[in-house]
């Protein structure tokens, strides 16, 4: 007989091993999957998770799309790891995200050159360099961005303190408020006067003041890359070396020690929502200031989400998401690679990234239990 | 020799590790109170589990009345005639005596007869129970109560009962023993395990006594002193507490007319509550659990507030204060709970001393953590107060009860602090680390610090404390020189002594009346 017996406490070696195991189950799973859609499972996998790095055809286009991924998913997943750490579990980082970026376009918008851009679209780029440099509007789009997170993260986060109400429930279903918000901004208030009516904004990548350009060509490296990595040494240095992160970490669990310590749940509630809120803002602004360079009806991807699946595939641990990220960016490029080239549906792909998380949750049983074959032997 | 009701010859029982049992022969008697007594993790509950079917042996055998007995499983031991009392009830709140009864038998019959026959048992053994109240307006006496009337309706010959007055009044235990005595003269067996010697000396016959799992000794513990039980038990002589005279200086610690709203529907709200506690002194805090223990020492440490002015440490009002601004003045507690409440439990020893030792053994640096230091004084207290284990980075939860309490009173001991609030320090602890905790906490108070102890073992109480009161529904009762108190007068100080009184008559009615009352049982 199989049976579960607690270990007196956690094993370190599960803790780290359950995450590698689980990316094998799902390359087997998975390849089982690809094999009953009549497709070569050996030849799918490779694609999307060998292709995208080393392959002549392809690499040189994905590596730089890997950093452009993996970026915000590691930005947006360290705020929600400090959260889910103190057992406040905020899941509407993709509403954050999306309000992020358009308090972050509005503030470019409303500065943007509407006399320059017509005179260099004639060649005269002169007047552009004659205008005084506006070095501060990046600056300001970031602390924009930041602050339209923080802001609808707050939502929750009052409502819980003040209401007690689910911060699962309200935190997601203002995502789907923000959808509504950015489909609003598309068509209305930050719709580009020259788009001939298009839904969408002006845009960015027009504006160099307003870019977030790539450091280094060809890289895909960009100002929210460096973010990415400041997050993770900020999480880092928050979670293990703070105060405040010990007290995070006593929250989550043992709610009660962390009151004896003197926590106040309320405050841990404000700082941990408005943290995630604020990273999640942040990404939305790299995003729409960098890669996606503008505002449109179907700006978000689901950064916000997949942060989640990125937070406890690395443990909750900074260095941890830091790989998750990367290897989710892999999946998705690399998924992307076996839609077009094997021609995968998508949905098959995504069932291999939930996949994922599936086969991680399970084996995270096994550092708090062990597995005992036992003869029969009544317990209490 | 006429045969033995249950003979046990030889057990063995390891469990990776650790060897719960090594070798263990000894016999119970018809119509016997047998002892069980040992410290903890002296392989008690591992024999008894054994007993009751609950586990089976590695080596060794039972025989009942001769014949030999090997249970498989709870029910084929209560199919032979044993009936076991838990420390810790099974019962659930939410349901009446008779239906929680019914959960707990194997083929119970309709419940208006259950009920009739639950009335019956009550009265005759003395206990007395309406069948028709619900689990979660009884006391913990009364709960218990339901326990052994589950357990006497299956008309038991041997009944074993696991620390049975750990949660009881003296006139519970008084009432309690009286039914054991009837279910002895009925010629029925008791296996009573405890720890409190006094009582074994009172109500038993026969005393086989474990340690580290071998049998060390088998006695009449009426011949014996509870001091030579206890160094039997422990392996070497105790040390009984000692405290030099004392010198009682200012008041350290004042709280007056403290009202608190309970926070949920099952704590209780603290009602007028004042006391004060002077430099050098310990007041003991007695009462039953769920009395507003837990409420008491919340408010102390600040993790409820009250009026500001309600709490006072050394003159300045802390009511409306945070547990750390508590602390940097010198008012420490230590929670009864210890996993979850006062240490955190898969968190490392390092990382629990920094749980309230950050800010007073400065631990903490500009916000930031200094992880060496922390270690560092985990390690001090390890140290000092002999916690076994090997070392700082273990999980809490990987402590023996005993080893964590006295980790976690000695990072509050460790702090120096002006004003110490305990609430049970010595709740599940073996007697040794009892011993070592009690002398800790009168070395404190020794040496300048005002103590509140909040306990519910009266033994304790009455030996450390140097004035008693008594928490009862939320009310504390005006302290009482610990000097010149009698057992009875501390029991009627607890409260609920009117209807002890009651039961008590009951009891001995019964006792009075002819042994015609058989046990209607239901097999």
């Amino acid at each position: 007989m199989l049976r579960l017996e607690r270990r007196p406490q956690p094993s370190r070696a599960w803790v780290w091993a359950a995450p590698l195991l689980a990316v094998v189950l799902t390359m087997l799973a998975g390849g089982v999957l690809f094999a009953a859609l009549g497709k070569d499972p050996v030849a799918a996998i490779r694609l999307i998770f060998w292709d995208p790095l080393f392959s002549q055809q392809f690499a040189a286009f994905s590596r730089p799309q890997l950093l452009v991924k993996a970026a915000p998913l590691i930005l947006i997943a360290i705020g929600l790891a400090i959260g889910f750490r103190a057992g406040i579990w905020n899941i509407g980082a993709e509403g954050q995200y999306i309000i992020g970026a358009l308090c972050a376009a509005a503030v470019a918008m409303a500065f943007f050159p509407s006399g320059p851009t017509d005179v260099r679209f004639l060649g005269l780029e002169f007047t552009m360099d004659s205008a005084p440099s506006r070095w501060w509007l990046f600056p300001l789009m970031v602390a924009a961005g930041a602050a339209g997170g923080f802001a609808w993260a707050m939502i929750p986060a009052i409502l819980k303190t003040r209401f007690n109400t689910n911060e699962i429930l309200v935190s997601l279903l203002l995502v789907y408020v923000a959808e509504k918000l950015l489909a609003a901004a598309a068509v209305g208030w930050l719709r580009s006067p020259e788009g001939a009516g298009f839904p969408g904004s002006r845009n960015l990548s027009r504006f160099p003041e307003a870019a977030n350009l790539e450091l280094i060509p060809n890289t895909g490296m960009h100002w929210g890359v460096v973010a990415a990595i400041i997050a993770v040494i900020f999480g880092y240095i928050l979670l293990h070396r703070h105060m405040l992160g010990f007290h995070v970490q006593l929250a989550g669990q043992a709610p009660r020690a962390a009151r004896f310590a003197g926590v106040a749940p309320a405050r841990l509630v404000i700082f941990c929502l408005g943290l995630s809120g604020l990273m999640a803002g942040l990404a939305g602004m790299f995003e729409v200031a960098g890669p996606a360079r503008m505002i449109s009806i179907d700006f978000n991807v689901g950064y916000g989400f997949v942060a989640i699946i990125v937070a406890f595939l690395g443990r909750l641990h900074p260095v941890g998401i830091l790989l998750a990220g990367f290897l989710m960016a892999l999946t998705y490029i690399g998924g992307e690679l076996a839609q077009f080239t094997l021609g995968l549906p998508s949905a098959a792909i995504q069932v291999f990234q939930g996949m994922l998380l599936f086969f991680l949750l399970a084996l995270d049983m096994l550092s708090n239990y062990r597995i005992r074959l036992t003869s029969r032997e009544v317990t209490p | 020799m006429t045969t033995p009701l249950l003979a046990i010859e030889g057990l063995t029982k390891t469990y990776p590790g650790v060897i719960a049992n090594q070798d263990v022969s000894f016999t119970i008697g018809e119509g016997e109170i047998h002892a069980l007594l040992g410290e903890n993790g002296a392989g008690k509950s591992t024999l008894v589990k054994a007993i009751y079917g609950l586990i089976r042996p590695d080596a060794g055998r039972m025989l009942w009345r001769g014949a030999p007995y090997a249970p498989a499983a709870p029910h084929e031991a209560r199919a032979t005639g044993v009936a076991m009392v838990f420390q810790h009830f099974s019962l659930f709140e939410a349901m009446d005596v008779a239906e929680n009864v019914a959960l707990g038998m194997d083929n119970p019959p309709p419940i208006r007869q259950l009920a009739a026959n639950i009335a019956q048992v009550s009265t005759d053994y003395g206990l007395p129970l309406d069948p028709h109240r619900l689990v979660g307006d009884l006391s913990a006496g009364e709960r218990q109560r339901v326990e052994i009337i589950r357990c006497l309706l299956q008309n038991p010959q041997l009944l074993i009962m696991d620390e049975p007055t750990s949660v009881l009044t003296p006139q519970e235990v008084e009432i309690l023993f009286q039914t054991l005595r009837k279910l002895r003269g009925e010629g029925r067996s008791i296996l009573y395990i405890s720890h409190k010697l006094d009582e074994i000396r009172a109500l038993c016959e026969t005393a086989t006594i474990l340690r580290r799992g071998a049998l060390v000794a088998s006695c009449d513990p009426r011949e014996k002193s509870a001091r030579e039980l206890a160094e039997m038990m422990v392996g070497t002589a105790l040390q009984p507490p000692e405290r030099a005279g004392r010198t009682e200086g200012e008041v350290l610690l004042q709280v007056t007319g403290l009202n608190l709203r309970a926070p949920s529907a099952f704590g209780t709200s603290l009602k007028d509550v004042s006391l004060s506690v002077r430099a050098g002194e310990i007041l003991g805090i007695g009462g039953v659990a769920g009395n507003g223990q837990d409420e008491l020492l919340a408010a102390l440490s600040g993790e409820m507030r009250s009026a500001h002015q309600a709490i006072t440490v050394k003159g300045e009002p802390v009511g409306r204060s945070g547990p750390n601004t508590r602390r940097a003045l010198g008012l420490l507690c230590a929670p009864e709970e210890r996993l979850g409440h006062a240490a955190a439990p898969d968190m490392s020893l390092t990382e629990n001393a920094l749980l309230t030792g950050a800010w007073r053994e400065k631990l903490v640096r500009g916000g930031f953590v200094d992880w060496a230091r922390a270690r560092a004084f985990a390690e001090k207290v390890i140290q000092r107060f002999d916690v076994r284990t090997p070392g700082p980075d273990v999980a809490a939860r990987a402590l023996s009860g005993g080893n964590l309490q006295k980790f976690v009173i000695g990072r509050e001991i460790m702090q120096r602090p002006q004003v110490l609030v305990v609430n049970q320090p010595t709740w599940g602890v073996d007697a040794a680390a009892a011993a070592a905790i009690r002398q800790a906490l009168m070395d404190l108070a020794q040496g300048g610090a005002a103590v509140v102890l909040i306990s519910q073992d009266l033994d304790e109480l009455l030996t450390v404390a140097d004035r008693f009161c008594a928490l009862n529904a939320g009310r504390l009762s005006a302290p009482r020189p610990v000097a010149g108190l009698s057992m009875e007068q501390v029991g009627l100080m607890l409260g609920g002594a009117g209807d002890m009184e009651v039961a008590a008559d009951t009891a001995a009615e019964t006792l009075a009346q002819t042994r015609s009352g058989a046990v209607h049982a239901e097999a």
